[in-house]
């Protein structure tokens, strides 16, 4: 097939590199997400003083 | 030896992953025949060949899990496939666009490259439902590794007999002679591949980081549920099975 002309061949690399940067953009902040929770958690239970000393 | 730190990593893979992209469209010639579309090349083959190592680092994981019985073995091998089917759902998508734009299909069953792939991802994708299906620790550790070990020898194997096989129209990368890019193309893909590579160590980390967190949540948790004295539960501690629960 001949090389697609610029405006139609853009098309395409754009919606290649979007899809790289949808996937890693939404797992970072799915896993960012989860961290903060966790650790908002952590520090709830750590300060807590019902936290039994080990 | 310690892990790099997840603040020292993920500003140097975003820098590199700037510098490759910028390299693929200020830097990179056009390739003569394909014009301007191959410059997915740039993302979608690094991406490929980072998560078929990822396959293969997963079994070398389940490997020394299966020597050591260090449980930390088997969560690095399940990240490491976790982020790898991540990634190979980028190749397929990438892959796809590319596909459609170059060869004016979308997929191409009589491909080996493209159909080898989809295996050994699909392979991969039975890896969760097989975990989690397994309700003992222990158990769920020692399948899973099996798993990871027979799925990641079969990657190589699957490579050879693709680079066998006599017809094809996906394009070879890696060959014997180093392929047959320009000077220009060639560092580029290699910035591409080492921004992918660093990429998917930066995201393991970030995973297991919030593993080893939630790893730690539960074990607090469960050491307040066992330490609260009898009598009426206090409505901060949640109860909680006593019984070890396996990696989520």
């Amino acid at each position: 097939m001949p090389a697609l002309p610029l405006d139609e061949a853009g098309r395409y690399v754009a919606a290649a590199y979007v899809v790289f940067v949808v996937l890693i953009v939404v797992y970072v902040a799915m896993m960012a997400t989860k961290l903060t929770r966790i650790e908002r958690r952590l520090a709830a239970l750590e300060d807590d003083p019902a936290e039994p000393r080990r | 030896m310690r892990a790099p730190r997840l603040s020292t990593l993920a500003p140097i893979s975003a820098a590199l992953l700037a510098a490759a992209f910028g390299s693929v469209f200020f830097y990179a010639p056009v390739d003569a025949d394909q014009g301007f579309v191959q410059k997915i090349f740039y993302v979608h083959v690094p991406m490929a060949i980072v998560a078929l190592s990822g396959f293969v680092a997963g079994g070398v994981m389940g490997i020394m899990y299966l020597r050591t019985r260090d449980r930390r073995w088997d969560l690095r091998g399940y990240v490491a496939i976790h982020l790898s089917i991540i990634f190979g759902v980028g190749v397929l998508l990438t892959g796809s666009i590319w596909a459609r734009a170059s060869w004016g299909h979308w997929w191409v069953w009589d491909e080996p490259t493209l159909v080898s792939f989809l295996i050994v991802f699909l392979l991969f994708c039975t890896y969760q439902p097989l975990r989690f299906a397994i309700e003992d620790p222990e158990r769920q550790a020692r399948y899973a590794a099996v798993f990871a070990v027979l799925g990641g020898a079969f990657v190589p194997l699957n490579f050879l007999a693709v680079r066998l096989a006599q017809a094809y129209t996906h394009p070879r990368v890696l060959g014997a002679t180093g392929g047959s890019m320009p000077g220009g193309m060639r560092l580029t893909f290699l910035l591409c591949l080492g921004a992918v590579a660093l990429l998917f160590v930066t995201l393991c980390a970030l995973e297991l980081t919030t593993k080893r967190a939630a790893g730690r949540l539960r074990r607090l948790d469960r050491s307040r549920a066992v330490d609260v004295p009898a009598g009426p539960r206090p409505a901060s501690v949640p109860h909680r099975r006593p019984a070890a629960r396996a990696l989520r």
